[in-house]
């Protein structure tokens, strides 16, 4: 484990979030702070659900492997529920604070439209899933060791960094969609959400057979980014505008 | 880095003291009671308002705005300095974890304790531990409350010589002693060889350039650099010399200490400010992060490591420290002020967090944790328009998260991790 593992695997699993964030986050004051509220209502969901998987641990027999495991992969479903729960808190913490800050003032609107409020708490809950799953699998990929030496997988740093890459995307995407969902009353788009997020964490349960999780997780992870795209306003004429202003620029200079 | 912004930006002792800066009076109130008293606004003559204006712009009109206006300017800006209060922040806690991770010598527990935790405790048996950082933390914020009235009084009593040669001494201090102190630990954790005349002009310059910046002007930035440098510093001796109980207790007693002094009416810190306001003087500038303009001086805390000869100097600028740092958060004119005992306070919760094992998720649940409370308090701040304590909030999520991801999250996460599960 070396430092090109390192990092390799941080680039990997954090290089489109913080390419998102430098772009589009770090300048607005506003959109910080709903990424860091947004980060610290996943770390709420997170704990809440651990106090329940700890309960049920100690409440249980330890020396039976196959029950722990259940237990976990409980805790696994119940911590997506209360993660999509936590996702609509906020959603309705960040209407109320849309009000607020629309009611004084000018022109009565808001600096920040709910789209753009969407898009930053999905990348906040994606950041801050991200960072917990990977950031202690980045610093033992530092030390000293070898990976898979008791017949493991080899690659598991290049897999869980995949696998972060495409659950931050995801929950950015998800952010949009679910929040879209909300506005319009559509509550199928809510199940939709909830149904996609406990069959990419069910995917994960695949693991170490990683032809079962990864691949499906990035078809899953693709037509969800269209989906937002097409959903938070985006149109094919949008996409070809963006494509033939550039052309129209490139020909005037 | 241009001065010429400085010049506009930082203030000269004299200035500091002669032109009011005084911070704001509200004027209209929301749904609260809570004001000022009114003599203040007679003494003031004119109000003054609350809005947070663009740092560097001395002259803007301020008299005339009517109420609505103030209220929603306060608002509209008060992201901004949201994050420029997050931005060094977060900085002093990465310099202070970034040190904790990678320089041993403030992890490794000495017999060596301040002068203020007497009592030692005894890692085998829980209840004595727990009596003694108890008792430990009763000894120091005892300590904390007399000097900190001491103080007072002698801001009463205008000694301002004393203050200001008192503040001058543990500044030089803290930016010569103790940087050496962290250049020689730092240099042992990565084997450089250093020889004595090349650290004594490296020392001099930073030591020299800092009380220059600090006392008297610098350029902005450098200013709050050296803010920052010398709170991680202290942040770091705090979380070498504080047994681990008792830190904790301490944090959650000095939380506690700061909502009483800053908010009850005969409370040290609040009849402080009050003080200031009705001379129309800087709150205590030696102590205070500002967002906008920055003079400030950290307060010098000393602890030799090596010898127990320096006992004495430990008492003296341990004082010094406790008492001179303002734990409180205010608005100004010129934007949002934040003590240094904060920044200070902040840090040592997410250096003992990133201490204790090797676990990352719990350094940055701590992390996120006092963001949010921060972002809370400039929030409550903003509605009640007065100087707020800045420690509670912050500390009580910040604690709450510590003991809760290390003991609940950690193992779930490491359950996960193993079967290389995701949620």
């Amino acid at each position: 484990m070396t430092l090109a593992v390192f990092f390799g695997c941080a680039f990997i699993a954090f290089g489109p979030s913080f390419a998102l964030f430098v772009f589009t986050i770090a300048r607005e004051p506003l959109r910080v702070i709903i990424l860091i509220a947004g980060a610290f209502f996943w770390l709420l969901s997170l704990l809440l659900s651990s106090l329940v998987w700890f309960i049920a641990i100690k409440a249980s027999n330890s020396q039976d492997p196959s029950l722990q495991r259940g237990l976990l992969i409980f805790g696994v479903f119940f911590s997506v529920l209360l993660q999509e729960v936590f996702r609509f808190a906020y959603y309705r913490l960040l209407r109320k604070a849309n009000e607020g800050l629309a009611a004084i003032s000018d022109d009565d609107s808001s600096a920040i439209s709910v789209r753009q409020m969407a898009y930053v708490a999905g990348l906040g809950f994606g950041i801050m899933s991200g960072a917990f799953s990977m950031i202690n699998v980045l610093s033992d990929s530092l030390g000293p060791g070898t990976v898979g030496i008791f017949g493991d997988s080899q690659y598991y740093f290049i897999t869980a960094a995949l696998m972060t890459l495409a659950l931050t995307l995801l929950h950015t995407f998800w952010g949009v969609v679910f929040f879209e969902g909300c506005e319009k009353s559509r509550w199928w788009v809510i199940a939709a959400v909830v149904s996609l997020h406990l069959l990419v964490a069910g995917l994960s349960l695949l693991n170490p057979l990683y032809e079962g999780s990864l691949p499906p997780v990035y078809v899953i992870t693709l037509p969800t980014g269209v989906w937002a795209f097409f959903s938070s306003g985006g149109s094919l004429h949008s996409l070809s505008a963006l494509c033939t202003r550039r052309k129209a620029e490139g020909e005037s200079s | 880095m241009n001065t010429s912004d400085s010049e506009e930006d930082s203030y000269n002792e004299r200035s500091a003291l002669v032109q009011c800066e005084s911070p704001t009076i509200p004027s209209y109130h929301q749904d609260h009671d809570m004001s000022l008293p009114q003599e203040t606004d007679t003494k003031r003559g004119r109000p003054v308002s609350s809005g947070l204006d663009e740092p560097g712009l001395v002259e803007r009109e301020r008299a005339a705005t009517p109420d609505g206006e103030e209220e929603e300017l306060t608002l509209k800006y008060g992201a901004k300095h949201v994050i420029m209060l997050f931005i060094p922040v977060t900085l002093c806690m990465v310099v202070v974890v970034a040190t904790i991770k990678s320089v041993s010598f403030y992890t490794e527990k000495t017999s060596q304790q301040l002068i203020y935790t007497p009592f030692k405790e005894d890692p085998n048996s829980v209840g004595q531990r727990l009596l003694y950082s108890l008792l430990n933390t009763i000894v120091m914020i005892s300590v904390i409350v007399v000097m900190t009235i001491i103080l007072v009084v002698l801001y009463k009593y205008r000694c301002y010589k004393f203050i200001h040669g008192w503040l001058i001494l543990s500044s030089l201090m803290l930016l010569f002693w103790f940087s050496f102190m962290y250049l020689g630990e730092v240099f042992k954790t990565y084997n450089v060889a250093m020889d004595y005349p090349t650290l004594a002009m490296i020392i001099w310059n930073f030591g020299v350039v800092g009380m220059i910046c600090i006392h008297w002007k610098g350029p902005l930035r450098l200013q709050q650099a050296y803010l920052i440098v010398i709170s991680a510093l202290m942040a770091l001796i705090f979380i070498k010399y504080l047994p681990e109980w008792s830190a904790w207790v301490i944090l959650a007693a000095i939380s506690i200490y700061d909502l009483i002094a800053v908010l009850c009416p005969k409370g040290p810190l609040r009849m402080l400010v009050e003080t200031a306001q009705e001379r129309n003087e800087p709150i205590f500038p030696a102590l205070i992060y500002s967002s906008a303009m920055v003079w400030m001086v950290g307060m010098a805390d000393s602890n030799n490591p090596d010898s127990g000869e320096q006992h004495l100097f430990i008492l003296f600028f341990f004082i010094i420290y406790k008492h001179f740092s303002n734990i409180l958060v205010l608005f100004t004119k010129r934007g949002v002020k934040l003590g240094l005992g904060d920044f200070i306070f902040y840090s040592v919760l997410v250096g003992k967090a990133a201490a204790n094992g090797g676990d990352w998720n719990t350094t940055l649940a701590c992390f996120v944790a006092i963001l949010i409370g921060l972002c809370l308090t400039l929030l409550l701040l903003a509605i009640f328009k007065k100087a707020l304590p800045a420690l509670p909030i912050s500390i009580t999520f910040g604690l709450v998260f510590y003991f809760s991801t290390d003991n609940l999250v950690r193992p779930f996460m490491d359950s996960l991790a193993a079967h290389q599960y995701y949620i």
